[in-house]
């Protein structure tokens, strides 16, 4: 590590004091003022805030509704993440095997990226079309009759797939660079000391890829868990009757539509103490098993 | 164990780039064959033919009995030690032994066995359980080689292991390759662009320049009888001097230097002399053939290269640092002691002088100096 030495003790301060105004305005006020109005009952057109003690917290958790839709956030959450992970992957693998036209190749894959998250539902959602969707159609030759936005399950498996869609050029984009950092001679190496590539894949370029894929894990469970949210809005169309929604989309439709500000305070904290707890466990116990160079 | 052939080889790139053209070399049993040559003559693309790990264009490379072409890498029976010694990062050292012999399903009491037998040869019986970037350079090159000696292949193939080296670990770890190679006995490709390098190691010298064959000999031999200028100026250090001459009659004449060639010449009119700088005496005032200009002088310890022009052309001598430098100089050189090369093609001229000259006083050169 390199100490930089300043010629004034306030120096350094000043240097990071616009990166901790902007953390403080965008992320520790927020929290604070959540945390602080979970513990209240406010008054839906502003008269007045009672004070209730944890009550918000029990009655969400309390909640069969809460529990139901915090175990489809959970399917969610691991499916998308190891999808979007697995799939990114094995297209950088190949990717990164093609020779001729691989640039057009990358840039085909990594364009999707480029589509905004609520766009992409639309398109999802297009693609799910009951009458116009492709996807529905070709689950019809399987004789599934798809009710995108009806179904419970037919809407799940469709936000979990425009999810997935959606994120895979990003774990793509890390992936592929990821391998290309991994010495040529080493894989040379490799090629003579081992003939199956499949299983050049899992001793050789997995470890070596372990970094890079630590790093997507943490990136797409919170991708999972907040980042979707323009994905199923558009899907769920606002009617969220007796469609699946993950956490954070019943935290915004009981706070600003059935406006109970303390109830979605309460979740959001809850969800910032889960999303506090998974980082650790992450940096505690996966990290130690990650090689880094 | 293996003998390697290699048959009019070429490697043609798909936008019609010849690195290696029509190359043809026989490697026997055992042996230490250097391929040397400046960058992009294509050695190491003719190693990586070998080793599979670039296909081949044309013609056929065997080992041991089988043509290799259309061969995995993995199953040609080869190991091969890189530049920048290419060891896996996340494994141990004893992994990074083991691992090319786990995966040909070798029974574990024997992979412990020759790891412990390579790493006791490499003097790396403390480093076994560390990962390589806890390893000095010197240490990790050994840890390569190590990865090639358990597998106990037909063939090692080493792509200028040293170059990554400092100095003074290069030499000693050359002695090392050396003595291992003998000890082994395993057929070997080594790929350098230090001539002194290819000098001390070979069995064989096989010079490259842009793609194609200068010479193949023994060491000695392509220093004693440079076949081409290239392959002259390239091998030994200082380079050899080459300048043009021009013979008539019996004499040669260098600018304003004549020499008196003896009986037999080698060839009549323009001519391209190529002179060690080693085999040059230097001689107070003008006694000796060649006036000299000295220009500057390199010290280098026991010897110094003295920079000077004889005529117009430039011309380097290796002296004895005790000789003082007179303000006039002259160089001389024994008749049989100079090369001959066609001025047009660059390839060396045979001549009875040189012989006679050699066999007369190869016992008595080393009494004299």
């Amino acid at each position: 590590m390199k100490r930089v030495q300043f010629s004034s003790v306030y120096l350094p301060y000043l240097f990071i004091a616009p990166q901790m105004a902007i953390i403080f305005v965008f992320f520790y006020w927020p929290s604070v003022q959540a945390i602080q109005s979970s513990f209240y009952l406010e008054d839906p057109f502003g008269f007045g805030a009672t004070f209730v003690g944890l009550s918000n917290y029990s009655d969400a958790l309390g909640s069969v509704q809460y529990q139901a839709i915090a175990r489809f956030t959970v399917v969610f959450t691991v499916l998308v993440t190891f999808l979007s992970l697995g799939i990114g992957m094995l297209l950088a693998v190949k990717a990164d095997a093609v020779l001729k036209g691989s640039s057009t190749y990358k840039t085909l894959l990594i364009w999707v990226y480029a589509i905004a998250p609520p766009v992409a539902g639309l398109m999802g959602m297009m693609f799910f079309d009951q009458h116009i969707g492709p996807l529905v159609k070709f689950a019809a030759l399987f004789g599934w009759d798809m009710k995108v936005g009806l179904n419970y399950n037919d809407t799940a498996i469709a936000m979990i797939i425009v999810s997935v869609w959606k994120q895979i050029p990003y774990n793509f984009i890390f992936i592929l660079s990821g391998l290309q950092s991994i010495p040529v001679s080493v894989r040379e190496a490799a090629a003579i000391d081992c003939r199956s590539g499949f299983r050049r894949f899992w001793t050789m370029t997995l470890p070596l890829l372990a970094p890079t894929a630590f790093f997507l894990l943490i990136i797409n469970m919170t991708y999972a868990l907040f980042d979707t949210f323009g994905v199923i809005d558009v899907m769920v169309k606002d009617k969220a009757a007796n469609n699946p929604i993950t956490l954070v989309y019943k935290v915004y439709m009981d706070g600003f539509r059935g406006n109970d500000l303390g109830g979605s305070s309460a979740q959001s904290v809850i969800l910032m103490i889960v999303v506090f707890v998974l980082t650790i466990f992450q940096f505690r116990f996966i990290e130690r098993r990650v090689h880094y160079n | 164990m293996a003998s390697i052939g290699i048959k009019d080889v070429s490697k043609i790139y798909n936008g019609g780039v010849t690195a290696v053209s029509a190359v043809n070399i026989d490697i026997a049993d055992g042996e230490f064959i250097v391929l040397v040559g400046p960058s992009g003559c294509g050695k190491s693309t003719l190693l990586r033919m070998v080793a599979g790990l670039e296909t081949i264009s044309e013609g056929s490379v065997t080992i041991g009995d089988r043509v290799v072409n259309d061969v995995d890498p993995a199953d040609r029976d080869i190991a091969m030690v890189f530049q920048n010694y290419a060891l896996y990062p996340h494994m141990s050292v004893y992994d990074n032994l083991a691992y090319g012999l786990k995966n040909r399903r070798t029974p574990k009491a024997e992979i412990d066995a020759r790891v412990a037998e390579a790493a006791r040869m490499l003097e790396l019986q403390p480093y076994l359980e560390r990962k390589p970037r806890a390893l000095s350079g010197g240490q990790r090159q050994r840890v390569a080689m190590g990865r090639a000696i358990v597998r106990k292949p037909s063939a090692f193939l080493f792509d200028e292991p040293l170059s990554n080296l400092d100095a003074k670990l290069r030499v000693s770890m050359r002695g090392e390759i050396k003595r291992l190679q003998r000890r082994v006995g395993t057929t070997s490709i080594y790929v350098t662009h230090d001539q002194l390098e290819a000098m001390t190691l070979a069995d064989r010298l096989v010079v490259l320049s842009g793609g194609k064959i200068e010479q193949i000999g023994r060491p000695l031999e392509v220093y004693h009888r440079p076949a081409t200028t290239f392959v002259a100026s390239f091998i030994g250090s200082p380079a050899m001097n080459l300048v043009s001459g021009e013979v008539h009659g019996s004499k040669l004449a260098l600018g304003p230097a004549l020499i008196e060639l003896g009986a037999t010449v080698p060839t009549q009119g323009a001519v391209t002399v190529g002179l060690r700088a080693e085999d040059l005496r230097l001689h107070q005032g003008l006694d000796g053939s060649m006036p000299f200009r000295i220009d500057y002088v390199e010290e280098l310890g026991a010897q110094r290269l003295v920079h000077g022009l004889v005529g117009d052309q430039p011309m380097v001598a290796a002296l004895s640092a005790e000789i003082p430098l007179p303000e006039t100089a002259s160089l001389s050189i024994a008749s049989f002691r100079l090369h001959f090369f066609d001025t047009a093609s660059g390839r060396r001229i045979d001549w009875a002088g040189e012989r006679a000259g050699a066999a007369a006083t190869s016992t008595v050169e080393f009494v004299i100096s």
